[in-house]
């Protein structure tokens, strides 16, 4: 489980770092725009998003049944199924292989699953280096952080941050701020990998059942690389991801692209379906798929919050998000940042551990709007807001009730009182207008640090209204 | 004449009461009988975003009763309204009150949204030419779907001139106990709100949520920038005297 | 109960919802006449750094050879079968055939080769996409490895979108071990958001447009 971090303060950090600021508010300008610029007509992102959201609900429905007909399918094919209900339990299926492959090293391609796992420190403290071969992966890995969005893991850095690293970390560069050398040096360190490494790490978009098929969504060719290099690939993924059939996957990976980088595809889509069949030149001889509960089906009980399950991991929800364009993705201090960690992270690990975060949000309805299943991120947030404060017991997710404050208690108390009852309403109207120049600012709190205190009218428009009806 | 209930709102109600009693004065302008209940207080949406549900629908009931005649509810804030519209359902979803919040829901409008679609406004303007730079609120935009209802009134008035900021359709920052909670990130992007706000070179900065209105001519006012602020409906009024 | 079956049991529920229905004519609608398809499938696909040499069925030998002459290719490797033959004879460069295991060369094809051949299974042409299935005979690294990917690709093999193949083709009934769809040379933006080419894959993606 992770750890609680502060998010509060760590937001407070973020927010003063101008650099931060404006590395992101730029590239969430541009991922916005590019979004934008794939859905012009209105109508046809309606639709889609009906469609797609319409796929996910289908594939939750029948999850179990789906499940199963994918391990069958994969066996049938060849791929060696494998189930963990925890990130320990993938881990050591993971090693298990590895080691009986006697790897020393392995290659991985983009998975934020195996970021749950915290895969890679696992594997190094049993001496297998497992290195990062997606760029921006590559650069979080060599500078001991963590990816601070789920698409574009080194967003955070700037031109001058990367160039300055690979001066620094990989032996024989030089300062260069150009992104071509840049990309050629990474190519350069990581074509030698993709050659040597004895397994192959990669995470999967969609599971098909139908079929056994692994789909892999990817630009740069390091997905293919991990999964057809190394003579042993592993796929691992969230029990959510699987589909009913082939036919589901071209609507999901439509409006996928399209949300998150604003591509109407990406260079490469990659549907694998067996390890490597008799006569064939390459490929890995051996093919594994780890599917990891880590909670989500405790979220699958509860019919409120299964929404939460038909995420397809494009981001959109945090390049719209206003609180994640200021602070980005560190703050949160969880695998996945913006709005689909502040839904996921408190229930995959307990409100009492990852709930602070659900007060970051002003309910704009920003993230629900681009979300291209409609996942209602927003009614979500209010639902677990609801869980983080209730006190009957009578919740479903983990740390149900501990952001309870006492204090605060007292004062929706009161407000309920107080709104209840006209009379005591009147009266608070009353007192407040008469009184309004003795308020004083620090009674609004932090509110008046950063505003003018607002000005309590003379009369209430209750008064207004009863003057002119008599 | 039709007959409307008016929902004033609690914020209106104690901080811009002149608004409230413009957005009544427009409705009966245009051939509204307007009805406001005297025990009516507030939707409940702080104490629901907040997470505490069960004061926010015992509220919730006591105030839905005092709308039972068959009128079209009104609010002039696209955040109320959209509080009784779309969570008040939600919120008494398997009680008893369930079915009284879905009908009232059916009837429930933004004042500009109403103004337009069910009174068929027209506005003579009689002011002098003025530029206003408008916000428009989340919850109008998103929850409401009337994002574009205050530009279109604003734009019948001949003599104003209408601008929107950069970074339009994002929040400024209000989110009501959001702000309290996460008074930092609040800030900034109240921040980034208001100089967005005085960059479109308006005489005037005009809104139609008062949460909204509260929060940037606060900031406005704090940073020093010289940029008064009206209520969309107090704005509205004024102008057609 | 091994973590399986608690999975599973964790995941029955007693209702099933409803299933909405799946209304796949927001993709099925979009049809283009043959004109249309060409034109769709090349603009998209050079808006991604793709190149599209057109040509004949009938020439695309001799424009293969062109090509491989003025890229001053020095090296081709190619897959073994009809249109490969034809390609090999084609080309004035010296040609490799990819016809051993990959253990037995990795270490030549990912220092020296500088160009690959595939043929194509077909195209699309909503997104300037082509499809690919390697095989025993085109294996997978052929369209990877190399910093050069030229593929043939017939015209009359071009489909209007993803969704339609995958409706019409009967793909479910036997997958090949990769199928691939490929939109231009491998890139990133990983780094300041400045698209980059060929970071692990082809630095270009050359397609004969056979018509």
């Amino acid at each position: 489980m992770n750890t609680a971090v502060n998010f509060t303060d760590a937001a407070k950090t973020a927010l003063k770092n101008p650099t931060l600021r404006f590395n992101f508010r730029q590239a969430m300008d541009s991922l916005r725009e590019r979004r934008a610029a794939q859905f012009p007509d209105q109508d046809e992102l309606e639709r889609a998003r009906d469609l797609a959201g319409a796929i996910r609900r289908r594939s939750l429905n029948h999850l179990a049944e789906k499940l199963v007909q994918l391990e069958s399918q994969c066996q049938k094919n060849g791929i060696q199924v494998h189930w963990a209900e925890t990130p320990a339990q993938a881990n050591e299926i993971i090693l298990e292989v590895c080691q009986r492959h006697d790897a020393k090293h392995v290659i991985k391609g983009k998975s934020m699953v195996s970021e749950e796992c915290h895969l890679n420190d696992y594997l190094a403290k049993h001496d297998i280096e497992a290195l990062e071969s997606d760029l921006g992966e590559y650069i979080v890995q060599i500078d001991g952080e963590t990816p601070s969005h789920i698409i574009m893991p080194a967003i955070h850095k700037n031109k001058k941050e990367i160039a300055e690293l690979f001066a620094e970390k990989i032996p024989g560069v030089e300062y260069t701020e150009d992104v071509d050398t840049l990309t050629a040096i990474a190519r350069k360190v990581l074509r030698s990998k993709f050659e040597t490494a004895a397994v192959g790490i990669s995470g999967v978009n969609f599971a098909v059942a139908e079929t056994g098929t692994l789909c892999l969504v990817e630009n740069e060719g390091n997905g293919r690389m991990t999964t057809t290099v190394p003579p042993v690939h592993i796929a691992i993924t969230g029990i959510e991801k699987v589909v009913p059939s082939l036919s589901d996957v071209a609507p999901l990976y439509s409006v996928l692209t399209r949300s998150a980088t604003g591509q109407h595809a990406t260079t490469y889509f990659n549907m694998i379906s067996s390890p490597r069949r008799e006569g064939e030149r390459d490929g890995p001889q051996e093919v594994h798929l780890v599917l990891l509960d880590n909670g989500r089906s405790k979220i699958y009980q509860d019919e409120r919050m299964q929404d939460t399950l038909k995420c397809i991991r494009c981001g959109a929800c945090m390049n719209h998000c206003p609180v994640y364009t200021r602070i980005g993705g560190h703050a949160y201090g969880t695998v996945y940042p913006g709005p689909i960690g502040q839904i996921l992270n408190p229930q995959q690990y307990g409100i009492d551990q990852q709930g602070e975060m659900l007060s970051a949000c002003s309910l704009n309805g920003a993230c629900g709007e681009a979300c291209p299943v409609r996942i209602p991120i927003p009614s979500l947030i209010s639902e677990l807001r609801h869980e983080a404060t209730r006190n009957d017991q009578a919740g479903t997710v983990y740390g149900q009730g501990a952001l309870r404050k006492l204090h605060e208690a007292v004062v929706w108390g009161s407000w309920k009182w107080i709104h209840r009852t006209p009379w005591a309403y009147k009266a608070m109207g009353l007192a407040a207008t008469r009184l309004r120049r003795l308020v004083p600012s620090a009674a609004m709190g932090p509110w008046t640090k950063t505003r003018v205190k607002p000005a309590l009218a003379e009369k209430t428009l209750h008064e207004l209204m009863k003057e002119r009806e008599s | 004449m039709r007959d409307i209930y008016y929902f004033g709102t609690c914020l209106v109600d104690l901080f811009y009461p002149q608004a409230g009693m413009a957005g009544i004065q427009l409705l009966e302008r245009f051939g509204a009988r307007v009805h406001y209940p005297q025990e009516q207080s507030c939707c409940g949406q702080p104490p629901f975003n907040s997470g505490f549900r069960d004061e926010a629908q015992n509220v919730a009931i006591q105030q839905l009763a005092l709308f039972d005649q068959p009128f079209d509810l009104v609010v002039p804030s696209g955040s109320c309204a959209g509080m009784i519209k779309h969570h008040w359902p939600e919120l008494l979803k398997g009680t008893d009150h369930e079915a009284r919040a879905t009908e009232l829901a059916a009837r429930t409008y933004e004042l500009g949204e109403y103004l337009i679609d069910h009174l068929n406004v027209t506005l003579e303007d009689q002011g002098e030419p003025t530029t206003v730079v408008v916000h428009t609120s989340c919850s109008a935009r998103r929850e409401m779907g009337v994002a574009e209802q205050g530009k279109t009134l604003l734009g019948m008035l001949k003599n104003v001139t209408v601008e929107v900021p950069k970074y339009e359709t994002e929040c400024c920052g209000f989110g009501g106990t959001f702000s309290v909670k996460q008074p930092e990130i609040s800030a900034a992007m109240a921040e980034d709100k208001t100089t967005h706000l005085a960059a479109a070179g308006a005489d005037r900065f005009v809104c139609g949520d008062s949460g909204c209105l509260m929060n940037l001519s606060g900031t406005l006012e704090k940073r020093g920038i010289q940029l008064d602020s009206s209520h969309l409906y107090d704005f509205i009024w004024e102008r057609v005297q | 109960m091994s973590a399986r079956d608690r999975i599973l049991s964790r995941l029955q529920h007693d209702v099933i919802a409803s299933d909405n229905e799946i209304d796949l004519s927001v993709h099925l609608d979009k049809q283009f006449d043959t004109q249309e398809k060409l034109e769709r499938f090349t603009e998209k696909l050079e808006s991604v750094h793709g190149e599209i040499i057109r040509c004949s069925e009938n020439d695309w030998t001799q424009t293969l050879a062109r090509v491989v002459d003025a890229e001053q290719i020095e090296n081709l490797t190619l897959g073994l079968g009809a249109l490969p033959d034809q390609a090999a004879d084609a080309v004035s460069c010296a040609v490799r055939r990819y016809d051993a295991d990959i253990e037995d060369w990795k270490g030549q094809l990912f220092s020296d080769v500088q160009a690959g051949f595939t043929t194509c299974r077909g195209g699309i042409a909503e997104t300037g996409s082509l499809l690919l299935w390697p095989s025993i005979d085109e294996p997978r690294l052929l369209s990877l490895v190399p910093p050069i990917h030229i593929a043939l690709l017939f015209a009359k093999d071009i489909a209007n979108t993803f969704t339609e193949v995958l409706c019409t083709q009967n793909w479910q009934d036997g997958m090949p071990t990769n199928a691939l769809m490929i939109s231009g040379p491998s890139k990133s933006a990983d780094i300041a958001q400045v698209l980059a080419y060929g970071v692990h894959g082809p630095k270009r993606l050359i397609v004969l447009l056979a018509e």
